[in-house]
């Protein structure tokens, strides 16, 4: 079937967003983004879109059940909040890619910048390239893949995430450790490796997660310990 | 009179809740987590008076004629702008904090009275949506809960910056209310203490800010108004940058609003209050030649009653948002569990043990039997039965004013009677034309 072309230089972003909303079923190549903001966000259906060119901030936001391809780069917030469904992205992914992604799957074939994939609810990313500082801080649910090196801080405060890094990390972030690489962990980065399109070995990649040290405060209570007759 | 022992003369340094507290820290190692809002003495509307019409100006007939209390929030942005029918929303507060009655009840009195309710640090549950007529959306650093289903559900969305409670803070949630629902919503683990982040993961200033709210009003087809919330700390720049950002209307809170938890500390000491934050948003707004037009304030924090609102409006907010008072007009502190209250070690009226999850009126928690005490159908009648009074106060004032219409309230209408009041209000002193700071 053939793609309905939408074309940025003739339309308006509500104009090209609102016929994304509108579809229900088929492909839409967008062309001449030029770096707009929030284009293809809240698509809410099985339809397949190809954006050839730069995107500006909040790109797929809210993405659900479709398919976006990014033919260039994106800036900040690239698939924020994404549900379920596919963003992918041949080039580099700005600040915040992924951020509070609830599901679905974000593959940025180059780089992403710093806090990529803060505060993930569930959804799995997959990073070709490095990610910038604080990567995964506070996340919660999901699968942080890459396949190059990791910048600070890495996973800082993270909760129930899994990260998988390949190259070098220049450190991790608080409550952030690594852990041991079990059966089903080389499992699932086998199946985020392939379902993204990306030709590595899983032997090559080490685990990070929470310890969880921090998922509660410490509170002390030194009269109890006294009336018990222990303390010192 | 009964002369104090000289050998009982209490410090004012260090007073019984000093010693008390240093004695609690000595003993946890933790700072005090509390619920409620500011509980030292403030600057507050009360420190406002109403000069009533006489011989200069004229009244209208307090119990006949026409006073209008609508408003209307986005009409020049959004196809279905917010209209309440009075001047008192219901600020946001969460499933979580609050239990599942709780939240209906909020959804239930205000929709019977023509206002809205508003999430919260949490998400939205299928109740509130049913039970409120206008919900507002909140749209928190955390993104608890966030979707795009239930973005689309909501009549307007407010961006949240900050709270009165805690300028710059996150929200918290302690692990005794993170019970498998709430958890759920949450994307957490049962039992952790919820420390929410205290910046937007994706914008970090005015100008990504008006980036997010396009995205917002694209995701949502320019359907519902943006609201953006901040912590009264430096109300007229926040305010001018939130304009700026393509807010329809803008919620200031003041360092007297109320949270479920959050470090005593941040509540007693951190953020102006609403007295002083409110002439200095309108003052923004002023500038930006949008006051009482196409950008709304909304003020908040220690709003009580149709005097607060009626000098929330007059110091030129469009609507006031209430919580804590809220909450005890559904029932928060009621001295009939005045027995449980005292096997907490405290009593009805003292109750600020938001975050602990016990409530004995089954409000600010996840308790099944707890939660069970509060009827959201009496609820919801007591709260639309005190937002009503608010109203009709706040119209009786305002009649009493010579307005036909509570916005048309004015500074002109107030004195103060602190030199304190006086300087944050922008309004003179009681008998005199003195204005500090103004000549």
């Amino acid at each position: 079937m053939t793609a309905t072309t939408l074309d940025l230089s003739t339309s308006t972003l509500r104009e090209v967003n609102g016929t994304l909303h509108a579809a229900t079923a088929g492909s839409f190549t967008i062309t001449h983004p030029r770096g707009a903001h929030a284009l293809a966000a809240g698509i809410d259906a099985a339809i397949d879109v190809e954006i050839d060119g730069p995107v500006g901030y909040y790109c797929a936001g809210m993405h659900k059940t479709g398919t976006v391809l990014v033919k260039g780069n994106a800036s900040t917030g690239l698939a924020e909040n994404i549900m379920s469904g596919t963003v992918r992205i041949t080039g580099n992914a700005m600040m915040s890619a992924g951020a509070t992604g609830c599901g679905g799957l974000l593959v940025i074939e180059g780089n992403a910048g710093a806090r990529c994939g803060i505060s993930m609810k569930g959804v799995d990313i997959v990073v070709g390239g490095n990610v910038g500082h604080m990567s995964a801080f506070m996340g919660q649910a999901g699968n942080l893949v890459v396949l190059g090196d990791a910048a600070e801080d890495l996973g800082d405060s993270l909760y129930e995430v899994d990260i998988f890094v390949r190259g070098s990390v220049a450190s991790l972030g608080s409550d952030c450790v690594e852990k041991e690489m079990r059966p089903e962990h080389v499992d699932t980065l086998t199946r985020l490796l392939a379902v993204a399109d990306m030709d590595a070995d899983p032997a090559d990649f080490t685990r990070y997660g929470s310890a969880r040290t921090l998922y509660n405060f410490h509170v002390d209570d030194i009269d109890a310990e006294l009336a018990a007759g222990g303390a010192s | 009179m009964t002369d104090q022992p000289w050998n009982l003369r209490e410090s004012y340094t260090y007073d019984r809740n000093v010693i008390a507290e240093i004695r609690r820290a000595a003993n946890t190692g933790i700072y005090r987590i509390r619920g409620w809002g500011a509980k030292r003495e403030l600057p507050t509307l009360d420190d406002l008076v109403f000069l009533g019409a006489s011989m200069s100006r004229y009244p209208l007939e307090g119990y006949r004629e026409a006073c209008g209390t609508d408003v209307t929030i986005g009409a020049d942005t959004s196809e279905n702008p917010v209209q309440l029918d009075i001047p008192i929303t219901i600020a946001g507060m969460s499933f979580g904090s609050l239990s599942a009655n709780a939240k209906e009840a909020l959804g239930r009195g205000a929709s019977a009275v023509g206002t809205s309710t508003t999430t919260g640090d949490g998400g939205m549950t299928p109740e509130e949506r049913g039970h409120s007529t206008k919900l507002v959306y909140q749209y928190l650093p955390s993104r608890y809960g966030m979707n795009p289903d239930d973005l689309r559900k909501a009549d307007a969305i407010e961006v949240v910056v900050g709270q009165g409670a805690k300028p710059g803070g996150g929200g918290m949630l302690m692990g005794q209310k993170i019970t498998e629902r709430v958890a759920e919503m949450r994307t957490l683990p049962e039992g952790i203490d919820q420390r929410s982040a205290c910046r937007h993961p994706d914008w970090t200033g005015p100008d990504d800010l008006e980036i997010k709210i396009i995205e917002l009003r694209e995701i949502t087809g320019h359907r519902v108004p943006v609201y953006v919330k901040v912590g009264a700390a430096r109300p007229y720049y926040d305010t001018a940058l939130a304009v700026k950002a393509g807010a329809d209307a803008v919620v200031v809170d003041g360092m007297q609003g109320g949270t479920a938890a959050t470090q005593d500390v941040f509540i007693e000491h951190v953020g102006i209050p609403t007295i002083a934050a409110i002439p200095e948003a309108v003052r923004a707004l002023q500038d930006l030649d949008v006051h009482r037009g196409s950008v709304k304030l909304i003020a908040a924090g220690g709003i009580r009653s149709g005097a607060d609102v009626g000098k929330a409006l007059a110091l030129g907010a469009d609507a006031v948002s209430i919580g804590t008072a809220a909450l005890i007009a559904i029932g928060d502190n009621d001295p009939k569990y005045e027995a449980d209250y005292n096997a907490l070690g405290t009593s009805a009226g003292y109750w600020e043990d938001f975050q602990a999850g016990n409530d004995p009126a089954g409000i600010t928690t996840q308790d099944p039997e707890l939660s069970a005490r509060l009827d959201p159908v009496i609820g919801g009648r007591r709260l639309a039965n005190y937002l009503k009074v608010l109203s009709v106060e706040a119209q009786t004032i305002a009649r009493a004013c010579g307005k036909s219409h509570v916005h048309n309230l004015e500074p002109e209408d107030l004195a103060a009677l602190t030199v304190e009041a006086a300087a944050m209000a922008k309004v003179p002193i009681a008998g005199t034309s003195w204005i500090p700071g103004q000549g």
